[in-house]
């Protein structure tokens, strides 16, 4: 209600130039955005080199390319759009995925798809409240391909205050693809991909890169989008994911399509099983996963030894 | 009068009816009616509360619009040269219409008081969104053409981009069209006029604008590129409008 109250009030401050050109709207409006690609199809057979993009069946390079769109569109409203989709629940996930990891003064950290730098800071508030570190160094890179989620990462943690300084964690920002890595092998003692792993066109690929960079010790976790293992709950959030988020989309962030493809890819990674063995296959022991909010999200850990 | 309708080849060239049902198809979004309820109430309280979602009004009024672009059709196809419109469906922007060609044309000239009223309010034609949510692609059409005419209407009623001229122009738009958009913004936007405003609105504009909504021929029915060299006074006479005078 307050809220309410005080949009309203700033509406009715702004000048009749603007309603105005609010009522002009009607007829003549631009946006910045231009819808992105023809509708998508349902799910087709996939022939070599090909892969999913959302429902559609592309060619792999083709994915990247149109992931990075998609990310680049919604980079701004990235956020935002995490809280009215989720509900806000979306933080909590996070907030248990990183109790889960449990970082020391000591990890040396890889944010993989980091995007906007939630888990990031989230990282460093951890080991914020584990109290002063004596002299120990822990830093954490943040790594996406996309260099516009990255911008409005390093504006949030300037906002945020975070400098070396004062958070005692040195933060990096690296612009770089899961899938080939220009980071020396045995450089992290964390890795983590959350809701980042389903955008990458190879899995395989990300997943043996994280082996390689990884120290030996070194622990992998994923937070992910997944499948609930009940009939019915799968078919509510399957009614809520595909009749109401690209709505929200057009709603909150003036855009249908990315939304479209958010829902898509989600139904379309492997399951908790699936997933696990193929972290198994990469190298990686004692792979466990934990379901989040009756199976909507799962956390998958491994250690390379 | 009709020796003015007359095709101008070199100011505009007519996109095919292909090209259109091409586009649309590229930005048509499938919804079902409980997303189009959505929609609705989201369109509609989003817009309300913040003035610069544009979008959201376009958005609400393709949602909401369904029996009025019927409507129009309908309108619209009782003429000849209403007719010809919807089986060409031309649109309207900066590739299409040449704007310096019609700048250099007689004063008085429908396309040069079209190019004028663009350089005085500052606007371009390239501002238009795609209609999304409409699936038949002839409805779609009708609800572009709309948007892709509203500058011609104003300017050929000589109405301004002042919350003012935009109240005014909705009245007459609301009356013809009967889209329920332009009838809220009739009257949401009477609401916000400041006092003096507010004043020559009710004593001068709402009473023309009514008069002329229903005098007029109807102008989403115009085929206003064929006519750019067409004196504006005759235009005028020809649609049955009758220029607001102050007295
Ligand atoms: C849904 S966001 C997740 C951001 C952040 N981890 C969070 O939880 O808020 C997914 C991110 O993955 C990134 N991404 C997609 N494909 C990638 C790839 N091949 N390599 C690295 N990042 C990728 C996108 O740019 C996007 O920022």
């Amino acid at each position: 209600m307050a809220l309410r109250t005080r949009i309203l009030k700033l509406s009715n401050l702004r000048c009749v130039t603007q309603q105005a050109s609010r009522l002009r709207a009607m007829s003549t409006q631009s946006t910045q955005t231009s819808p992105k690609e023809g509708p998508a199809t349902a799910t087709e057979e996939m022939k070599p080199g090909q892969t999913h993009f959302g429902f559609q069946v592309v060619a792999e390079e083709e994915k990247t390319k149109k992931v990075h769109e998609v990310f680049e569109t919604v980079a701004e409203k990235y956020d935002l759009m995490n809280d009215v989709m989720s509900m806000g629940i979306h933080r909590m996930w996070k907030d248990i995925f990183m109790c889960r990891l449990a970082p020391q003064p000591e990890t040396k950290l890889l944010d993989m798809a980091g995007g906007t730098g939630d888990i990031a800071f989230r990282y460093i508030k951890y080991l914020q409240n584990l109290g002063p570190s004596q002299g120990t160094h822990s830093s954490v890179t943040v790594c996406d391909i996309n260099q516009a989620m990255l911008d409005v990462g390093k504006q949030r943690a300037q906002k945020l205050g975070y400098t070396p300084e004062s958070c005692g964690v040195e933060i990096n920002w690296k612009c770089a693809d899961a899938e080939r890595l220009d980071l020396p092998d045995d450089s992290y003692t964390a890795y983590t991909i959350a809701f980042g792993i389903r955008n990458c066109t190879h899995i395989d690929k990300v997943l043996e890169e994280a082996y390689r960079v990884l120290t030996p010790g070194g622990r992998f976790m994923c937070l992910e989008f997944s499948q609930l293992p009940n009939d019915t709950l799968q078919w509510v959030y399957d009614q809520y994911s595909f009749q109401v988020i690209p709505v929200l989309g057009q709603l909150f962030a003036g855009q249908w399509k990315p939304y479209q493809y958010l829902v898509e890819s989600i139904r379309q990674f492997p399951n908790q099983e699936k997933f696990k063995s193929m972290i198994e296959d990469a190298g990686f022991r004692q792979v466990t996963y934990e379901n989040l909010t009756f199976g909507t999200c799962a956390i998958h850990s491994g250690f390379k030894i | 009068m009709r020796s003015s309708f007359r095709i101008i080849r070199c100011y505009t060239t007519a996109a095919n009816s292909n090209n259109f049902a091409e586009e649309m198809k590229k930005h048509f979004i499938p919804t079902n009616s409980f997303q189009k309820a959505i929609l609705t109430v989201g369109s509609a309280a989003i817009s309300l509360l913040n003035p610069h979602r544009g979008d959201m009004i376009a958005c609400l009024g393709e949602v909401t619009g369904e029996s009025a672009l019927i409507h129009m059709q309908q309108r619209i196809s009782e003429t000849q040269e209403g007719l010809e419109i919807l089986k060409e469906k031309p649109r309207i922007n900066s590739k299409t219409v040449s704007f310096d060609k019609l700048a250099e044309m007689p004063e008085n000239t429908l396309g040069r008081v079209y190019a004028d009223f663009m350089t005085e309010n500052n606007i371009t034609a390239d501002s238009r969104l795609p209609v999304q949510f409409i699936e038949d692609p002839e409805l779609a059409y009708v609800m572009q053409r709309y948007r892709e005419v509203h500058d011609l209407v104003h300017a050929t009623l000589f109405m301004r981009t002042t919350m003012l001229g935009e109240v005014t122009v909705k009245w007459v738009e609301g009356i013809q069209t009967t889209l329920p958009m332009c009838i809220n913004g009739g009257i949401w936007g009477a609401g916000r006029l400041k006092p003096k405003h507010r004043q020559m609105y009710l004593k001068y504009y709402l009473p023309w604008a009514i008069k002329t909504g229903n005098n007029a021929k109807f102008m989403q029915g115009i085929y206003y590129e064929k006519r750019w060299d067409q004196d504006i006074d005759d235009f005028h006479r020809e649609m049955n409008i009758v220029r607001l005078v102050k007295k």
